[in-house]
Parts: C-alpha cells; structure tokens; sequence
C-alpha cells in the first residue's frame, strides 16, 4: 500500500519510492530509503499534511506525494 | 597564522548558536529548518569560521546546498566541521560520511547531548571515533566547557598529517568502474575519487574530456542509468549510517518522546490547533499592548523632565525663538511621543515573539496552515515568511528562500507586506486604543489587534490564490517540512532590535498635503495621512511622527506627549472611528517600505515583480477603504 494508508500511530517499512527528481533526492538525505522503517504521527488539524517519524525526526509530508512512497505496514507490537 | 574552518551540518542542530558562542557574533538563530541562507564569517582565536547554511546533503538540490557544496569545493577551507544532533544521528551522519569523502580535514561535532539525554538517547562517542575514522567531540551548545573541549578538538586536527578521504564501500561493481576512472583522474583539480563518482552519477563538472568519456562507457557497461548510481550511492551512504548508528547509539527510537507526541497533539490536533494559535497570537497581543503601558509612561516623563533642561539650555544660551520652536516644539515633541508610545510594544512583542520560535512553535504553524495554502497552489512554508514579516518585511522576503520552487516562491515574495511588520504595529496599536477601545483597557486592543492580524492572514491567502490563478499558474511543487523538537527557549538569548534607527524629517510638505486631499477623503483618508504614508516610504516607523507634525504644522495646537494627547490632536483635525478603520486598513495593506522594496529587487532580480510587490498590496487596501468609506456613508 501507499504511505498516506499509513493510520496515525502504525509503523512501516518503505518497500519502494515511485518519485523522480528532487523529491526523490531530498526524501532520500532525510532518510527515506528503501528499507527505512517509519511511524505515522498524526495529520494536521485539516487532515493534510501528515507527520511521519523518519530517522528519528518528525518529517511532514502531503498526502500527494506520499501517494507514491510504497510501504508495508509493521504488525501493532512493533514501537 | 590563521585558518578557515568551514561549518556544516543538517537545519536547525544549533549550528549557528554553536557559531555565536565561538565568534561571539550575534548572528540570529531559530528553531526551524532553513534560518542561514547565506554563509557567514567570523574569527575566533587564529581561526576564522564560515558559518554554511543548513544541508541534508553535498548533492545540490536546493540553493542553500549548492552556496555549501561550492564552498566546499572551492577548498578554502582547510578543515570542516560537521555538526550532527544528537537526537537524529543516523540521518546527520549521512552529510558526514560526504563530507569525509570530499574533504581531509573533518571533525564531527555531536551536538545537543543534554537534549538527547534528557530523552533517553545516548552517543558513544569514541565508538563512533574508530567507527568513522574522524575524530568527534561531543558538546552542548548551550553550555560554558564545550567551548573549551570543542577548540581543543579542533587545535588536535592539526597534531597529525592529513588522513587519506575516505568512502563507504560501493559494492564491487562500482568499485572497479571507479578503478578504472581514477587512472585516468591524476591532474585534476578536484578530489579524484569524489569527483570519479559525481561523474558516474551523471553530474555535469568540470573534468576532462578522456575522464568524462571513461565514466560514460563505465555506466554503459554496469548497464545502469545515471539517476541509477545515484541511488546505489545513496543506499551505500545510508547502510553506512545505518551500521554506525547501531555501533554507537542507543535509545535512538525515543527521539520523538511522549512529551512531543503530547505536545503535538495540543498545537497541532484537530480540536486545539486552531484555538491554541489564536489564544497565543491574542496572549502576545496583549502582554505587548499592556506591558507597554508603564514603561509608556516612565518614558513620557523621561522626555518631559529631558525637555525642561533642553528648555534652561535654551534660555541660557539666548537661542532665538523660533528655533526653539523648530526643534522643541517641533522634533523633539513628535519624538518624544512617538519614542514614548511606539518603542515598548516593539520592545517586548520581539522577546515574545523569539521565545515561541525558540521553543519550535514555529514550524508547527506552517504544518497547521498547509491545507490553505495548497488549495492557492502555494508552499505551506510561506507562513514561516509571514512570520519573519511580521518581525520585518525585508527580512521576510529574504526568508522567501527558504521556498524551493521560483514559483511558489514568488508568491510569498509578493504577499509579504500583507503581513504587517513591526514598524507598523504601534502604529495599529496606538490606533485602536485610540478609536476603538474604552480608555485603559488592553484586552480590547488586543483582541482587534489579533482580529487585523487574522485578516492579513486571510487578506494573504485571497492575495496568493488570486496570483496564482492568474501570473504566476503553475502546478504546487512537493512539500516537505521538518517538524523540530520542542525546544526549552532560552529566556536569556532574546533580541532587541534597535528601533527607530532612522532619524526622524521635519519636512514642510503641506501643500502636497492638500493637492493628496481629494484623492484622498474618496478612501476615508485625508490627504495628510496619505503623505505620511507616502513620506513614510523609507521606513514605516516614520509614518505617525509625519503624520503628527503635519497636523501640528498646519496649525494644530497642543503638545502631544502621550496617547491622551495624540488622539485629541487627530480629532482635532477631523478623525471619525471611520477615518481611524480606514488607517488601520491601509496601515496593513499598503505598498511594502523602500527596504523591503529593494529586497524583492535583489531576490527576484526583476522591476517587474518588485512593481507587483507594491502594487497588490496597494490595491487590495484602496478598494478595502473606498469601500467601508462609502459604505458607512450610505448607513448614514
């Protein structure tokens, strides 16, 4: 599924990004790598952008581009 | 002999407070990502330190990372530092394995310890020493002794010969397209293996002909793409940071603690987000209008008791009466009020103000406001731009940089001075005290003090959707916006600015005053304030004392010495509650101040832009005014 599935609190692990250019780029300095294991933080109170933990910082993303960050989501246990 | 040092790191890891306290310059800093656009220098002992703007990474996307990167290359520097936050290493050792491959000289500096401590993290430092080959010294920027062990570890960098640069391993396929490339590297100028992979990657530098040719055939071989290498690098990179994290990090998965997520859910959740903003905005509102209120009041009797004496100096010296007149009468009355009444809302809004930025609010807003903007096709990041406005247009403008598509960028540039600054804000104040609120009451002003700034924000949103709908169409760029952690600010470290530096013109321009009257009472102005607004062009602060001494030059009595004063002045000459809305509508939008005009000269490099730039704002309050103007007059 797609990152912006992603339920407030859920963790994932990023399977793939279906991006070019710079976003691809600057995704990937954050930490957004194939592989990277990521936590939903919650929206914004209009319900976009959301935040994500990725490397340890909170990183807010729009519901447009996470359309295109493929990830499977972690069993609940997982922090 | 002295030495350039270079400072790196990833926005906001206390890069530049960890730069102040070195060079003991006060260059500003703020808890949110993007605050350096530009480097800057300063000396400390026999070293001189170049203070680079924030990068994620040396592969240059943005602005920011090519003025970093190119610096870098230029190889003026003789060693770097790289700064890392503690809290996030793994993503801070990223810029610090490309920084080890580019240059010899590189020290990490671990920063935020205390913080990271306080969130359960811990860094072994010396683990992370062996593990990258570079020597790390661990400090807190905000505490005495790093300063000491920081320049030490920078004295030791110079103990031993220059170690050899150093890369992740690549994996064996590029590894032998990269050995077969560095024969053919010897004799340029850039690091050769560095610049064997940038060439490999695609990137356009300058090398020669046999070695440029040599990396395409190698990428024809491997059979991949450019954009292909790329990636592999980025992967190898992050593996890397990824192995040393788990030798010297532990706890790293509490960097995001519950006091944030609970934080978070106050400032940025469905129910109190909005709420929360507007209790913040009107509490500053406030404490700026109603602190202001006493030291308002010591000042006014400072300057009473200061014109007295200036007034035995001038009896002593015999000085002709009129010049009396000019000067005390004249400057120095205005002065005085306007010192009295303007300076002290300025002087505790901007502490406030810095304490919420500080304590990374900040962002937050921006994270809220997003939806609205990316309904106008904007960044979400232009309400950071407003924010700094609200400080300084200029500022604000320049701040603009931190948007990454021109377009986008360019539609905060030109709604900027919808945002009113701080020159214009007692002007406001004083206003609606004046006009609008019971005698003594600060919640009232406040409270429509928050209402106007409400407004700019939704006169900002109407402003950019318009633009964007009709010169500056375009599709909305990615947006992506790093959410720092709450921060403890700094009550110590609090700016004042120096207010009303520009010194104040008596200037005898009445007749102009009533050629502008006309024009002027079809807006619910008058030709006076319209000129003041006009003359006020240099610097919004000066728009109240010209307005004062046009009114008093054209026969006006009394001598305005407080807010008391003032207003019977303004009444004196024919001021409504209509006239006053009117001024407060056209204090906030009218045309940006001549500073902040030649900033969007600089920034968009076009008279055009910086044409607009005055014009929209400019428009949107003439309508406004004609507007209340006329019908209020029907209501009549």
């Amino acid at each position: 599924m797609t990152l912006e599935k992603l339920r407030p609190g859920q963790a994932g692990t990023v399977l793939a990004l279906r991006l070019e250019g710079p976003l691809r780029r600057r995704l990937r300095d954050l930490g957004l790598v194939e592989g990277a294991r990521l936590r939903c933080l919650g929206r914004s109170p209009l319900g976009d952008p959301s935040a994500y933990l990725i490397c340890g910082a909170a990183i807010a993303l729009r519901r447009t581009d996470c359309r295109r960050i493929e990830v499977e989501v972690e069993p609940w246990n997982a922090s | 002999m002295e030495r350039v040092i270079a400072l790196a790191g990833n926005p906001n890891v206390g890069k530049s407070t960890l730069f102040n306290r070195l060079t003991g310059l006060r260059q500003h800093t703020g808890n949110w990502t993007g605050k350096t656009v530009a480097a800057a220098e300063g000396r400390c002992g026999d070293y001189r330190l170049v203070d680079l703007p924030g990068t994620y990474s040396l592969l240059p996307h943005s602005e920011e990372e090519q003025v970093a990167r190119d610096y870098l290359l230029r190889g003026e520097a003789e060693a770097v530092v790289v700064v890392c936050d503690a809290c996030c290493l793994e993503r801070n050792l990223n810029l610090v394995l490309q920084c080890r491959e580019l240059c010899q000289r590189v020290l990490v500096c671990v920063n935020l310890l205390d913080e990271a401590e306080r969130r359960g993290i811990r860094v072994d430092c010396t683990a992370l020493s062996l593990g990258l080959g570079l020597p790390v010294v661990g400090i807190t920027a905000r505490e005495k002794g790093s300063r000491e062990r920081f320049l030490a570890a920078l004295d030791a960098l110079w103990d031993a010969p220059a170690p050899p640069r150093r890369s992740p391993p690549y994996g064996q396929a590029l590894e032998t397209a990269l050995r077969h490339m560095l024969c053919l590297a010897e004799g340029e100028s850039l690091p050769a293996r560095w610049l064997c992979l940038r060439l490999l990657a695609g990137e356009r530098l300058p090398a020669s002909e046999t070695l440029r040719r040599a990396a395409e055939a190698e990428r024809l071989d491997l059979g991949l793409t450019p954009a292909a290498v790329e990636d592999l690098l980025s992967a190898a990179l992050s593996r890397e940071a990824a192995r040393l994290t788990a030798l010297s990090v532990t706890g790293e998965e509490r960097a995001y603690g519950a006091r944030d997520a609970r934080l978070d859910r106050i400032f940025t959740g469905k129910t109190w987000a909005f709420p929360m903003m507007l209790l913040l905005l009107l509490g500053i509102c406030y404490l700026s209008i109603r602190g202001a209120n006493l030291p308002s009041a010591w000042l006014s009797r400072g300057f009473a008791r200061l014109e007295e004496l200036l007034r035995r100096g001038f009896a002593a010296l015999n000085a002709p009466i009129w010049l009396e007149g000019l000067l005390l009468d004249g400057a120095y009355q205005s002065l005085a009020a306007v010192v009295s009444v303007m300076l002290p809302p300025m002087a505790i809004f901007f502490p406030l103000f810095t304490l919420l930025e500080d304590a990374g609010f900040l962002p937050r807003v921006a994270y809220n406001l997003d939806r609205p903007f990316q309904r106008c096709r904007a960044c979400g990041k232009q309400s950071l731009c407003m924010l700094m406005g609200l400080g300084c247009n200029a500022v604000g403008v320049t701040g603009c940089r931190i948007i990454d598509s021109r377009r986008e960028r360019l539609l905060a540039i030109l709604t900027n001075s919808i945002t009113p600054c701080n020159g214009r804000f007692p002007l406001l104040i004083a206003l609606l005290a004046m006009f609008f609120a019971p005698a003594g009451s600060a919640l009232v002003p406040a409270a429509l003090l928050s209402l106007i700034l409400t407004g700019s924000v939704l006169a900002t949103f109407a402003a950019t959707a318009l633009l964007s709908k009709t010169i500056l169409r375009g599709e909305p760029s990615p947006f992506v916006l790093e959410l720092p952690p709450y921060r403890r600010p700094q009550v110590g470290r609090v700016l004042l600015r120096s207010l009303l530096d520009r010194s104040l013109f008596v200037l005898g321009l009445l007749r102009l005053a009533a050629l502008l009257d006309a024009p002027g009472r079809f807006f619910g102005l008058d030709g006076a304030i319209l000129l003041a607004f006009l003359l006020g062009l240099p610097a919004n602060e000066t728009v109240l004392p010209i307005l004062l001494m046009l009114y008093r030059a054209s026969g006006g009595l009394g001598d305005a010495s407080g807010l008391g004063e003032i207003h019977g002045l303004l009444l004196q000459n024919g001021w409504t509650g209509v006239t006053a809305l009117c001024a407060v509508i056209f204090t906030v939008l009218h045309w940006p101040c001549s500073t902040t005009l030649l900033t969007v000269k600089k920034e968009t490099g076009s008279w055009k832009w910086t044409a607009l730039a005055a014009l929209v704002p400019t428009m949107m309050g003439l309508i406004l005014c004609a507007a209340v103007f006329s019908l209020t007059c029907q209501l009549r």
